[in-house]
């Protein structure tokens, strides 16, 4: 029977977890070198350009926002849904959902212009622009989870972590809305201009979100000693397929409602057919690597629920995940804005032409140190708070374990 | 402070003076701002400053008004197209049916509802209350959500540090800018270098000019002939409107 | 033009004489031209930049053109020129903005922007909008 869940920190001082810093702190800092390069020498040398406005750090950016939301989903579970085998993982789930927003929001901020007007940005707001609110979406979800944590650490508080459960919920709902919706209102962009943005940035936030949690889950538990149940891991891997069919399923939909209208149906045939590496990265990233291929692996009998299966479908589908959103982003502004429909356009800057973007590597450096940089932040919170359970064995967390109730069907939580 | 009140009006009137005599010739050419505001007094507004473009008068090979912009503005190019900036630049329209050709300058568009202004964060992107829509340079942080939500691809991003920068157009890296109307002649009781140059060396197709003022020449061609503006469906309303496309 | 270069020079002779003299302690500052400055001297050593910050924003945002607090008209009066008439930046180390902010450790950005030298407010034969000759100034600011 579970019995209350002991949580304490990682007491090691091992050469795996130096090196592990070391390697991190490394990618951090020659991000902060690609940015002070970026800043100093102005835009011009990497690959964005008045065409492609937003690029590679944008595609991390929103990627890392949009899985720091779905990562607290774990913690979701356990207490709004009570499902009390996820409950000793809501810590980690709630502490990965904070990290993955920094690292973000630090790529988003390093990308701008004028990241030393930081001030400003966070002192005079338009309250029209969505992207305002999302900066408000975003601090508070730093104060709930916040909360939210707090109160399940702190034993005198322990009884509001389902209320505080709930509300993290509810915020990470509309922020992830709020997400989609930077896209969603470009009324302009024939890619973007669609209500189904939001509810396609919250699957995706699921599905992201639960392949960094279980990725960090296994990692940090073999690199600690901590037993990790065999079915819990099942569980949660099923739940990432229901969560990549409703991405591909939301894909679809988007696409096909795309076509049926008439003026949507360049723009589709750009990503579907003649996009070039839009295309490619559309059918072969997203489409097969991060969706078919990890479904097949989550849920073929045989494969489903080994380790490494889970840990490989979770590779894919962050990597479809960032490819998902390369094709939003990049795609999405490579197809030329039509000024007028049924003509062709051309001029000295680009008009009715398809806009060509290559990555430099200051831009993917400062995007990686990103990731690199909310990994840091876990590394070194589990070293010195008790985020980590004890045991996530079977036996410890699951009440209605029993060895030989092994072929009770799993139910997925959402 | 009293002692050291400036004599507004004095230099007000020798301004004025000038602008009429320079542009007299030109005035049923292109028009003429209304009469310069004093130098304290904000932006009314009773005005909304707008285009007209005369496509039938456009020809491929000119491009006074685009050059008369950059000398204008000080916008010169490092020889990358891709992140050059461009306030202004002459678009080829084909009809694929036809084969039918225009030729028209596309610049800032000034809606009356621009998306651009919407989105940005920081209020940045605002309209001005004559209708022309700016950066205020002084708060924007560069995020582009403004490049994104411009239908007319009408800005662009400084991605160099610049020099030499001209004293009425500040630009610098790191900020996004466009086409400001000129702004700085407007509010002297000039019109855009654009539509000056294009009646000056060009073919005389662009005119300036109050659209809340029924009685000014642009509103008078609105009412008589049928214009069009850019994506009119977007329901932006833009100020810029084209004759004969 | 040529006049106007000569009479920057003219005037950056007493400028750069003040500026040999020293003042003891503090920052060796170029004299402006003309007899005083927009405002007293000590308001504007200690409220320039509210001044400023002010101007910017009536001017950017509601279109007001004054000229007592515009940054066109600091650089007007107070950038120097080099020993060959040609003018320097006013925000050149040791000029005007530089010489107090580099002892007061400020760093500012205006002039990544803002014309740091004195030139023409337009293109040659269309009515300068504001016109910037230096004679037009001191007599302004009687
Ligand atoms: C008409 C020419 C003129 C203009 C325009 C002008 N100044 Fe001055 N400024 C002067 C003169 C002359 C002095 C020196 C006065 C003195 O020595 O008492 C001065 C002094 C100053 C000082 C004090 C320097 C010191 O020695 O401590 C500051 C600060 C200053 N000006 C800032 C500005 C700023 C900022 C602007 C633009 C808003 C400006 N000035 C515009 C002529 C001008
Ligand atoms: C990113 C570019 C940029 C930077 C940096 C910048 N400005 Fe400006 N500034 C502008 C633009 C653009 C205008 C509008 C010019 C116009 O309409 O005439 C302007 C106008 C102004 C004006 C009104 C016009 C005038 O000359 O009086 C003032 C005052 C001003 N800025 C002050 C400042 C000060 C002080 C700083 C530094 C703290 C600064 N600006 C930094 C771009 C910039
Ligand atoms: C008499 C010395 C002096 C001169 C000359 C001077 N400044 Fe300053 N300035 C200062 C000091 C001191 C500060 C810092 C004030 C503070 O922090 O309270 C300052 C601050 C500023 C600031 C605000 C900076 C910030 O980040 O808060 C601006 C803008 C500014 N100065 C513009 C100018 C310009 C433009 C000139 C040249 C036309 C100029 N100053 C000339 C002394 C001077």
């Amino acid at each position: 029977m579970a019995a209350k869940t002991k949580f304490s920190e990682y007491r090691g001082w091992g050469f795996g977890y130096l090196a592990l810093l070391a390697g991190l702190g490394l990618l951090v800092l020659a991000a902060l070198g690609a940015a002070w390069f970026m800043e100093h020498n102005g835009h011009y040398v990497t690959g964005m350009t008045n065409q492609i406005v937003w690029g590679m750090p944008h595609v991390f950016a929103v990627f890392l926002i949009v899985a720091a939301s779905g990562a607290l989903n774990v913690a979701s579970i356990g207490s709004v849904f009570g499902k009390t085998v996820y409950k000793p993982l809501s810590r980690l789930s709630g502490l990965l959902a904070v990290a993955l927003m920094v690292g973000g929001l630090a790529v988003l901020v390093l990308d701008l212009g004028r990241p030393d007007r930081l001030i400003v940005a966070m002192t005079t707001y338009n309250f029209k622009s969505i992207f305002a609110w999302n900066i408000y979406l975003y601090t508070g979800f730093f104060a709930i989870v916040g909360v939210y944590l707090w109160v399940q650490m702190e034993r005198r508080m322990n009884r509001y972590a389902t209320a505080a459960g709930w509300f993290a919920f509810l915020w990470r709902l509309i922020l992830t809305t709020g997400t989609g919706s930077i896209f969603g209102f470009l009324v302009a962009r024939e890619a973007y201009d669609a209500a189904l943005m939001a509810p396609l940035f919250i699957a995706m936030s699921f599905s992201f979100g639960l392949a960094a949690f279980l990725l960090v889950l296994m990692f940090a538990c073999a690199g600690t000693g901590r037993p990790l149940g065999d079915r819990i891991l099942k569980r949660m891997g099923t739940l990432l397929a229901v969560f990549v069919a409703a991405v591909l399923y939301f894909t679809a939909v988007q696409h096909l409602t795309n076509l049926y209208a008439a003026e949507h149906v360049g723009v589709e045939r750009f990503i579907l057919l003649e996009g070039g590496v839009y295309t490619t990265v559309f059918w072969l990233g997203q489409v097969l690597l991060g969706g078919l291929v990890p479904l097949a692996i989550l849920l073929l009998p045989g494969i489903a629920g080994s380790r490494t299966g889970i840990a490989l479908a979770s590779v894919l589908v962050i990597l479809g995940g960032i490819a998902q959103v390369y094709v939003i982003i990049v795609g999405g502004q490579a197809y030329p804005l039509v000024l007028f429909p049924g003509m062709e356009e051309s001029s000295s800057f680009m008009d009715g032409a398809p806009a060509t973007y290559a990555p430099s590597l200051y831009e993917i450096g400062l995007g990686l140190g990103g990731v690199a940089f909310a990994l840091l932040m876990v590394a070194v919170a589990v070293k010195v708070l008790a985020f980590l359970p004890e045991t996530v064995a079977d036996s410890a967390v699951d009440p209605h374990h029993t060895d030989s109730s092994a072929a009770e069907p799993i139910a997925a939580a959402a | 402070m009293s002692g050291f009140d400036f004599d507004r009006r004095r230099f007000l009137s020798a301004a004025t003076a000038a602008a009429g005599v320079v542009l007299a010739p030109g005035v049923t050419l292109y028009g003429i701002g209304a009469a310069a505001r004093e130098l304290d007094e904000p932006a009314s507004a009773d005005i909304r400053w707008g285009l007209l473009i005369d496509v039938n008068q456009c020809t491929e090979d000119c491009d006074a008004c685009v050059t008369a912009c950059n000398e204008e503005n000080g916008v010169t190019g490092h020889g990358r197209p891709a992140t050059d900036a461009q306030w202004i630049r002459k678009v080829r329209v084909r009809d694929p049916k036809t084969g039918a050709e225009k030729h028209l300058p596309v610049m800032c568009q000034h809606c009356a509802e621009p998306p651009c202004v919407d989105v940005c964060p920081t209020g940045a992107s605002f309209k001005r209350a004559d209708g022309i829509v700016l950066v205020d340079k002084h708060i924007c942080i560069g995020c582009r959500y403004c490049m994104l939500a411009c239908p007319y691809k009408a800005r662009s991003f400084i991605h160099e540090n610049l020099s030499d920068q001209k004293p009425y157009a500040p630009r610098g890296k790191g900020t996004v800018e466009s086409c400001t109307m000129c702004v700085h002649r407007v509010d002297a009781g000039g019109t855009p270098a654009c539509v000056e140059a294009c009646g000056e060396d060009g073919n005389g197709a662009m005119l300036f000019g109050d659209l809340n003022d029924p009685g000014s020449e642009i509103s008078r061609r609105i009412a008589t002939y049928a214009t069009h503006q850019i994506r009119g469906d977007l329901g932006v309303d833009p100020g810029v409107r084209y004759q004969n496309l | 033009m040529r006049a106007l270069v000569l009479l920057l020079a003219v005037l950056a002779i007493p400028a750069a004489a003040a500026a040999q003299d020293g003042r003891g302690f503090g920052p060796v500052i170029p004299k402006g031209k003309g007899e005083q400055c927009v405002a007293e001297t000590d308001y504007m050593r200690r409220f320039h930049m509210t001044e400023l910050t002010h101007q910017r924003d009536e001017t950017m945002q509601r279109g007001v053109r004054t000229k007592r607090f515009s940054l066109n008209e600091c650089v007007t009066c107070h950038a120097t020129t080099d020993s060959a008439g040609r003018p320097v930046s006013i925000n050149a180390p040791g000029q005007f903005c530089a010489s107090c902010h580099e002892y007061a450790a400020v760093t500012i950005d205006c002039f990544q922007c803002h014309a740091a030298k004195p030139g023409d407010g337009g293109r040659a034969g269309l009515p300068s909008p504001f016109p910037m000759t230096a004679a037009a100034n001191p007599e302004t600011v009687q």
